[in-house]
């Protein structure tokens, strides 16, 4: 006895899918992946600003100054709010696609995230690169005493 | 024993089942007389024995006739009285009494995210829909003259999965498929699990391909609920994890077994 004559079991339930990027897949591991990293940034970020040296007594104005004036701390910073901007945004895109059931809700509510997402960027990674705590055409007296070096 | 009896000295009586009375707050639903779901409460006179089904039974039986719930076996195999008691996802009867706070009311109701039907009869088409469509068959091309051949930890690599008795406790206990229903739930992604590591299935790449959607295991949050619901003890969300690294590596082979 033999099973050779039983049939093939029927075509699939669903259609075969045709190929495309997966934005899901790769928005979960951007969440891991981003998450570890912010781990390690956040936490230093938050060690040098509050602890180390003089502690939370020496953040003032010259002290950011001082930091983005150095590269390390601009790469550093660009990092943390490039990484954490884009991982809380999917999360809210998550929680929206979640709960946000009236199509049209949904649809705002995603755009206004994408929208403040990439003006926050936008002004962010302005900010970090274009920083000049000593501006040439300031009014007199309103700069920091740290510039009168110049 | 039997000596010790015909020598006419008593046996000593068997003790007595304690007896206890409960009251069941049942979510009452009759489509063709409310417009909204209703509670109503029952007092019964129960013994220590007694599961959440009896108490049922003894409701449908001696008191309101027009109580509607599913069950088939009774005894914790067909997985068709999955339902709410006291705010988690359990079978009626494998949940005792006496395991419960008996000296408060006990709160039954139908599973959520389904569409009630009647009392504590949800519609089931939803659940089963998704589990048809993660494929869930062995699809091989050899056709051996007896039977397929398979190690003990191969076998071993899909125990758990294999317990499932789709009785949708898991499915119906997941936040995000309460959400829009449109989530394929834990219960299909078990059943996707089973074939996906079962070694004498070849539709691994089909199934990985089905749930890799919007609607697949990334929806999942990793809450636990279906663990902790699973009335078989399926580690469920092991398994949903399990899927999701073999979607990411590409091949149910190269994903490590976590002990």
């Amino acid at each position: 006895m033999t099973t050779e004559t039983i049939p093939a079991p029927r075509s699939s339930y669903t259609p075969p899918r045709k190929r495309r990027v997966n934005w899901e897949k790769w928005g979960w591991l951007y969440m891991r992946v981003s998450g570890l990293f912010l781990v390690v940034l956040i936490f230093g970020h938050l060690f040098v600003n509050l602890v180390s040296g003089a502690g939370v007594r020496a953040i003032d104005f010259a002290f950011v100054a001082g930091k983005w004036a150095d590269p390390f701390w601009m790469v550093w910073d660009t990092l943390m709010l490039v990484l954490a901007l884009i991982h809380g945004a999917n999360g809210m895109r998550t929680v929206t696609n979640d709960y946000a059931h009236r199509p049209i809700l949904r649809k705002t509510l995603l755009g206004a995230i994408l929208v403040s997402t990439v003006v926050l960027l936008v002004l962010g990674i302005l900010v970090i690169y274009t920083f000049d705590p000593c501006p040439s055409n300031a009014i007199a007296g309103t700069l920091p005493a740290f510039c009168k070096a110049h | 024993m039997s000596t010790a009896t015909a020598e006419g000295a008593p046996a000593a009586p068997i003790a007595e089942v304690p007896s206890f009375t409960v009251t069941l707050i049942i979510r009452r639903f009759d489509p063709d007389v409310d417009a909204e779901p209703h509670w109503q409460d029952f007092d019964l006179e129960m013994h220590g024995t007694d599961r959440v089904l009896d108490a049922l039974h003894k409701i449908k039986w001696e008191q309101d006739g027009s109580l509607s719930f599913r069950r088939s076996c009774a005894h914790g195999v067909c997985g068709s009285d999955a339902m709410r008691i006291n705010g988690r996802n359990r079978l009626a009867c494998k949940t005792l009494l006496k395991d419960l706070d008996i000296s408060k009311p006990i709160y039954v109701e139908a599973i959520k995210g389904l569409p009630l039907e009647k009392d504590l009869i949800v519609d089931m088409d939803p659940f089963f829909e998704s589990f048809k469509a993660v494929q869930p068959f062995l699809m091989a091309s050899s056709k051996p003259e007896k039977e397929r051949l398979q190690s003990v930890v191969q076998r071993e690599r899909f125990d758990d999965t294999t317990k499932c008795i789709l009785c949708a406790a898991c499915t119906s206990s997941c936040p995000v498929f309460w959400t829009d229903g449109q989530y394929f739930g834990p219960a299909a992604i078990v059943n996707a699990h089973r074939f996906i590591f079962d070694s004498r299935d070849e539709g691994a790449q089909v199934r990985l391909d089905i749930l890799n959607d919007k609607e697949g295991v990334w929806r999942c949050r990793t809450t636990f609920n279906c663990t902790d619901a699973c009335p078989r003890g399926i580690e469920v969300t092991k398994a949903i994890a399990e899927v999701k690294q073999a979607i990411l590596k590409g091949s149910p082979d190269r994903v490590s077994i976590a002990l």
